[in-house]
């Protein structure tokens, strides 16, 4: 799915899988909009925003979120040659993020590198300056190239992150005060009033939370990056690719299977639950019975066995794909939906019982008698009154098809082994623990990313529950309570 | 009661059919048994006479549903959909593509499966109760709270790393037993233990917070109320009454996956290198052994909907109430 227009000797490429996300992005923002407008919607997205564990986890959901994006602008690079010929395009598809991370991806090393390392992981014979050879550890090509002598790194690294800290700061504050002017508009005093009132956790959204969240983040990112310029801050792999930059590629691959898996199952869950509940007779059964065959297989097998058939056809079609990029986003996008059609039996079921209690309801007996079809009945009244259901089960299956990923991944009906994932990177460096020295960074960066990103998910998810979901909520809002008392 | 097994167990045949049936469109429709072959030697340099060998071979070379060549009964037996769909509901599973026979491997290799499934399963039961029900008992305090956050971080760490983290530190840091492999008899439990722990490690999370939530919307019951009005201990309470009560829905989510546990878990038995159920479909998922993949398939739905007419006897034993009709 390539669009021929180009710009600036860049043909634009678009993955199915980009197409999905960004048609999620405005599915997500005309939803926004449209809440927006109707009272009684809001109130489940304000007990949302009041939950300041929950703002949290979203700041850090959304960093997430904006490295995934960046990832999914998809360009092939025009190639030098003359002016007659028809423009040659690189085959590589390079993405936004690989274009802001060019250092990080072509610097590669010979093999494995510790973080912050000058010198290689292994020995080689080098040249002494005197002709003679001798088994020593050669620098780096890359990693600290500039420092003159290896003393300096610890003086070098700690200037950098200082001085990286000042935008960081800059940074930080620019956005806090614009924060503080926006609470402070509606009353009197302006942003200074604002500033107060943000601090002292007066606003009805939690900006607190979100501020210290995003001063964390920066101050943790940013002096990273200004690191990873000259460093490999979480050392390179086995064949010598910066640790860093593979976690930050895993990102988006990890984004894609937990949300198009949820963006290709609900309009199945939603059309059959719905009809399932509200129709009943010999419609519920057929779809009952669909719903517990599939139901019935368990997961994982039954997502081998589509991967494996998946991968035939695949395999069998090499003309279908333009790029090996675009054979493994098309691995990735069946993966997607093969998971798809194996979880959304769970919400299904869900939506068939909630169905079948508002049927019976007064104002969907009140449709009926004014003689509303059945279709506009379950589009206009039972719909809009399940969605709080899906809205919970999706956040809340978001971070378990991230943790899917990695072991499918590792079982090898995951993604491509060409596509960059947790699970690849866990699969690659699982033995590297058993080597001597032990290779422990690339597993470390690859679990503090999954685990924020999990957590910050897991988090959200209990916020957006207990926003919605009142009966779920087990722990009383005593600080709501007071400030109505 | 036992009329009542029986009409579950007809209704469970409609359902294996439709297993069998989507497992069939999924390996032969999708794929012609061609592909198959295909993948197996090698895309290139295939002759249509090697193909046609390997098809003969397994039994591939069959018509999928209605044999016209053949004669009386035969036109239907003679099928792939006979011969390798049909057959499986006598247990009769045939050769997996590399000729092994796959009863006999699902036998030998049900043991290991089971002497990891089944300790992990028993002390991870018992290990999250027990955790959930002292986070009750000290609910609404700090001591509560901290349990939640841990449970938490817990659920987001991926299974991987447990047994990762588990190998390296257990294993190779401490040298307390074996980094993997299996030997039956009195030597089993040193290669056994690590995974086991392992296991029950990383389930915890996810099923305390579970197991939590569901006594936490028991204790608030009149029931429990009248006990403590009683002056009964907030112990005996807990012990007596919530964990009785809260019985029902614990069964639900457990019962269900007793008979899954003959077959084993993927990822942990081929990390450990366990020769059981896990470690063999990961083995055929690898050298795409379809034949054993289908297999697996099928058992693995036989099992869960035996698991749920599980279920349902169990809350009759729990539950003087609930008779089955």
């Amino acid at each position: 799915m390539s669009v021929i227009t180009t710009i600036n000797g860049l043909l634009p490429v678009v993955f199915w899988t980009d197409a999905l996300i960004f048609l999620l992005l405005a599915c997500i923002v005309a939803l926004g909009f449209y809440v927006r407008r109707k009272e009684h919607l809001l109130i489940g997205w304000r007990r949302v925003g009041e939950s300041r564990i929950g703002m949290a986890a979203l700041t850090v959901l959304l960093t997430f979120v904006a490295v995934g994006l960046l990832d999914s602008l998809h360009y092939r690079q025009q190639l030098e040659g003359r002016r007659d010929q028809q423009s040659q395009y690189a085959v590589a598809v390079l993405s936004l993020l690989d274009t802001i991370a060019m250092p990080l991806k072509t610097r590669t090393e010979k093999t494995y590198s510790a973080p912050f390392a000058l010198d290689a992981y292994a020995k080689e014979t080098v040249e002494l300056p005197n002709g003679a050879q001798a088994r020593a550890l050669p620098r780096l090509k890359y990693g600290g190239a500039h420092l003159k002598s290896p003393d300096d790194l610890t003086r070098d690294v700690a200037t950098t992150a200082l001085l990286a800290l000042l935008p960081a700061a800059l940074l930080w504050l620019g956005i806090s005060v614009l924060v503080a002017r926006r609470c402070g508009a509606s009353v009197r005093g302006g942003w200074k009033n604002g500033w107060q009132r943000v601090w002292r956790g007066e606003t009805r959204f939690a900006w607190n939370a979100v501020l210290i969240t995003l001063g964390v983040l920066l101050v943790l990112m940013i002096p990273l990056a200004a690191l990873s310029n000259s460093y490999h801050v979480f050392g390179t792999d086995k064949v010598g690719q910066d640790v860093f930059y593979l976690t930050l590629k895993s990102i988006r691959t990890g984004l894609v299977i937990g949300t198009v898996t949820t963006l290709v199952m609900l309009p199945f869950a939603l059309m059959l639950g719905i009809a399932a509940g509200y129709l009943g007779g010999w419609v519920d059964d057929v779809i009952q019975y669909v719903y517990t065959t599939l139901n019935s297989i368990p997961g994982v097998l039954l997502i081998a066995a589509a991967v494996l058939t998946m991968q035939v056809v695949i395999d069998m079609h090499p003309s279908w794909f333009a790029t090996g990029a675009e054979r493994a986003d098309a691995r990735l996008l069946a993966l997607c939906l093969i998971l798809g059609v194996t979880n959304w039996t769970g919400l299904c079921r869900l939506l068939r019982a909630e169905t079948l209690k508002l049927r019976e309801l007064e104002y969907v007996q009140a449709a009926q008698a004014f003689g509303v079809s059945r279709l506009r009945i379950m589009s206009r009244h039972i719909l809009p009154n399940v969605m709080h259901i899906v809205l919970i089960s999706v956040v809340m299956d978001f971070s378990g098809l991230v943790l899917a990923e990695a072991v499918l991944s590792y079982v090898g009906i995951g993604v491509d082994p060409s596509t960059i994932s947790f699970g690849t990177m866990i699969n690659n460096a699982r033995m590297e623990l058993a080597r001597e020295p032990v290779v422990w960074w690339s597993l470390v960066a690859a679990f503090i990313f999954m685990f924020t990103l999990v957590l910050a998910a897991n988090v959200f998810a209990d916020g957006v529950r207990d926003g919605f979901d009142p009966r779920m909520r087990l722990r009383p809002r005593r600080r709501l309570q007071e400030r109505t008392a | 009661m036992i009329a009542y097994i029986l009409r579950r167990l007809l209704h469970a045949i409609p359902i294996l059919i439709g297993v069998n049936l989507i497992t069939f469109a999924l390996f032969f429709i999708v794929n012609s048994p061609d592909d198959m072959a295909r993948m197996q030697l090698g895309i290139k340099r295939v002759t249509p006479d090697a193909i046609q060998k390997w098809k003969a071979e397994r039994g591939y070379d069959q018509p999928l549903f209605y044999n016209a060549e053949a004669g009386g009964v035969d036109k239907i037996t003679h099928t792939i959909f006979f011969e390798k769909s049909l057959k499986m509901f006598v247990f009769d599973f045939g050769r997996a593509d590399d000729g092994r026979d796959i009863a006999v491997e699902i036998k030998s290799r049900m043991g290991p499966s089971l002497a990891i499934a089944l300790p992990v399963f028993i002390l991870g039961l018992f290990v999250s109760i027990s955790f959930a029900l002292l986070l009750v008992f000290f609910r609404a305090t700090y001591l509560d709270f901290a349990g939640v956050v841990f449970c938490v971080a817990m659920m987001s760490i991926s299974s991987l790393f447990y047994i990762i983290g588990g190998q390296f530190l257990i294993a190779k840091l401490w040298h307390m037993v074996p980094i993997s492999g299996y030997m039956s008899g009195l030597e089993a439990p040193r290669f056994l233990i690590l995974p086991v722990i392992v296991g029950v490690i990383a389930g915890i999370g996810g099923s305390t917070r579970w197991y939590r939530t569901i006594f936490l919307e028991e204790i608030n019951r009149d029931y429990v109320r009248t006990a403590r009005a009683k002056g009964l201990s907030e112990v005996v309470v807990l012990f007596r009454h919530v964990l009785k009560n809260a019985m029902l829905p614990i069964l639900t989510g457990v019962v269900v996956v007793i008979p899954l546990l003959f077959m084993g878990s993927l990822v942990t038995e081929s990390f450990f290198g366990i020769p059981g159920l896990g470690s063999y479909t990961i083995d055929a998922i690898g050298s795409q052994d379809f034949a054993v993949v289908r297999v697996m398939v099928f058992i693995g739905s036989l099992l869960y909907i035996v698991g749920l007419l599980l279920t349902d006897i169990s809350y009759t034993v729990v539950d003087p109430r609930v008779s089955l009709q």
